[in-house]
């Protein structure tokens, strides 16, 4: 057994894990209640004191993918008898089910315009990157500084003219607008995480291919590409987790059709009032993959975070 | 290593379209990779800027589009400058940024001081720290507002709890004074993770030899904490507060979901006041100038910090 002066002691390594996991399970809590809300009876939600064991339902998930309207005994009588178990979920609480709610469609329209921009995004920063990487491009530094530099502003302030050059161009409340939006946005993240990443990349490799009588757009995506493929993908998840969570945009910028989850999900509202349990169901679909992404991306995470000011 | 770049690169002889694009130059090649990015983000950050500096000299509003519009010179920002509110907002942005920021590099650095210490299952547990910082800020403050219910609320249950107060009798984000504090705990418990993780770069960075170093000299731990630890692990620290700064500054969604600016104007910090003007007072020529100040407080504030933070950083 190897002995280090700077190693810690056995104790102070259990005493700093003890206060680290506190600290985890603590800032866990919030998590947990959203996804245990979900599942919670509308009456269970809001008891007091706060339920920690309760006897699960899916009503938040119905109430969540529905709209429900509040119904008699004579619209019971006529709708006939429940015919699947969502439906029995909404009679057991006097209400009918009138049709699909618009989460649906709000889901759809975040993974549309997330994975849109994140695609436009990489091909425009993959690109940018490389010649920012392997080339002499004149005012090279300005050049990416000013990239940089787009990431200041507050998105209200630039929301005002984008909400008035978007309407003369009729890309208000559009999916192709806001793919253009978020894609802009993204750019300066794009272009410096992946340009560290393939300044990172062994010139020599392309330098064999050219010899070899490749072309430099040969060069690029049958050399350079696959040995960036970790980091480009790493780059693409950061790019889709941002526009995933927009929100000052996206709530500026569309009412209708373009619209995404994270301004609608607050604004769920149920038959009696706020209903917590389909806010919070809402909430755990919407936030569940973002968490995936994050135990995935967990090398890179730094790198991501810091526009590439800090490689781990 | 069959599959090696280069090995499959001799393998295959350019083909006919290669040869016709063969001609490019390099710088040629450069531009056609670079310029739609310049493009796009010209269109959509660079021109956008422009013209919101055109509109702060006018008295344009976006919901009056047939009404003349006039130049106004200077007038958007003396009155700015001049409004009691807009200072107001700046305090409780202030407020909001400080506390923010003193709270999470404390936190931060100590949890990634622990961490540091490399226990068992230590990347597992700083992966389960790091995920409130990674979900939408919008969604999770629409949640906190449901915690923070005054009987039924999670929060003022646990804080009952301990403090043998009513649950019912104190409303986070409905008092006045409690209202400012908490989008500071809801931001706290967001992006102390975001600190934590960069002062872990930061405290990996520092070479195990320095250390051993100082052993041999029979430095006290305490010593060589405040003369190794914190001015290495400085540079570091000083870019997680630039980081957080800027984008408290531009703090909105959370916020907006939490509190809607309110009670009162206890917690409208400068986005959610730019947009009441933009968006809901329609005053576009003003919150243009409104907005052109903001971002040349952002960016003179940042200016003058990375030269700070330069300066530490060649020490």
């Amino acid at each position: 057994m190897s002995f280090s002066v700077t190693e810690p002691t056995k104790g102070t390594k259990w005493f700093a894990g003890f206060l680290v996991v506190a600290y985890a399970i603590i800032t866990l809590v919030p998590l947990l209640w959203i996804v245990a809300t979900g599942f919670k009876s509308p009456a269970d939600s809001i008891a007091y004191p706060p339920v920690v064991v309760f006897e699960p339902t899916l009503e938040g998930y119905v109430n969540l993918f529905t709209d429900r309207t509040r119904a008699t005994d004579d619209m019971l009588a006529e709708a006939g008898p429940p015919e699947t178990w969502y439906d029995e979920i909404a009679r057991e609480r006097g209400t009918i089910i009138t049709g699909p709610s618009r989460y649906g469609e709000r889901f759809l329209n975040s993974v549309i315009i997330g994975f849109g921009s994140t695609a436009l995004c990489m091909i425009l920063g993959t690109a940018a990157a490389y010649a920012f990487s392997r080339f002499r491009v004149p005012l090279k530094d300005d050049l990416l500084f000013f990239i940089l530099s787009t990431r200041m502003m507050p998105p209200i302030a630039v929301a005002i003219p984008i909400f008035l050059m978007f309407r003369n161009l009729g890309l208000n409340d559009t999916h192709l607008g806001m793919i253009l939006l978020y894609t802009a946005v993204n750019l300066s993240l794009s272009v410096w995480l992946l340009k560290g990443f393939i300044d990172e990349i062994p010139m020599e490799y392309e330098e064999a291919a050219l010899i070899d009588g490749y072309t430099r757009f040969q060069a690029f995506y049958k050399v350079v590409l696959p040995q960036a493929a970790t980091g480009i993908a790493s780059t693409a998840i950061f790019c889709l987790i941002f526009a995933w969570n927009e929100y000052a945009f996206a709530v500026l910028l569309t009412s209708g059709t373009a619209q995404t989850a994270p301004p609608f999900i607050p604004n769920i509202i149920g038959v009696n009032g706020k209903d917590w349990p389909a806010v919070a169901a809402g909430a755990t679909i919407f936030l569940v993959p973002v968490m995936v992404f994050t135990v995935l991306l967990r090398k890179h995470l730094l790198r991501g975070i810091t526009f590439g000011a800090v490689r781990k | 290593m069959t599959s090696s770049p280069i090995q499959s690169v001799a393998k295959k002889t350019p083909d006919g379209f290669a040869r016709k694009i063969r001609g490019l130059s390099d710088r040629t090649i450069a531009w056609i990779f670079v310029a739609p990015t310049i493009f796009l983000l010209l269109a959509v950050n660079i021109f956008p800027l422009i013209w919101t500096i055109r509109l702060s000299f006018t008295n344009f509003r976006v919901n009056r589009p047939n009404n003349d519009v006039e130049w106004v010179g200077l007038r958007n920002y003396e009155r700015i400058l001049g409004d009691p509110d807009i200072w107001n907002t700046m305090q409780a942005t202030a407020h909001f940024l400080i506390w923010t920021i003193t709270l999470q590099v404390l936190i931060g650095f100590t949890l990634a001081y622990l961490i540091n210490k490399k226990f068992r299952g230590n990347d597992m547990w700083t992966t389960i720290i790091v995920f409130p910082m990674m979900l939408s800020p919008a969604v999770v403050g629409n949640f906190w507002t449901f915690l923070y219910q005054p009987q039924i609320g999670l929060f003022n249950y646990v804080i009952a709890f301990f403090n043998g107060v009513d649950p019912a009798s104190f409303s986070m984000i409905g008092d006045v004074n409690l209202a400012p504090w908490a989008i500071i705990i809801a931001d706290t418990w967001m992006w102390t993770p975001f600190v934590m993780l960069i002062c872990l770069a930061g405290l990996r960075s520092i070479p195990d030899s320095i250390y051993e170093a100082a052993e041999c000299d029979r430095a006290s731990k305490w010593r060589q904490f405040w003369t190794i630890t914190i001015p290495m692990a400085l540079p570091f620290l000083m870019l997680a507060v630039l980081f957080r700064g800027i984008e408290n500054f531009k703090m909105f969604d959370l916020v907006v979901q939490l509190t809607g600016g309110g009670p009162g104007n206890t917690t409208t910090l400068t986005s959610i006041d730019l947009k009441r003007e933009a968006f809901e007072r329609w005053r576009t020529g003003y919150s243009s100038a409104y907005a052109v100040i903001l971002f040349v407080t952002v960016f003179g504030l940042a200016s003058i910090y990375v030269k700070a933070l330069n300066k530490v950083k060649e020490r």
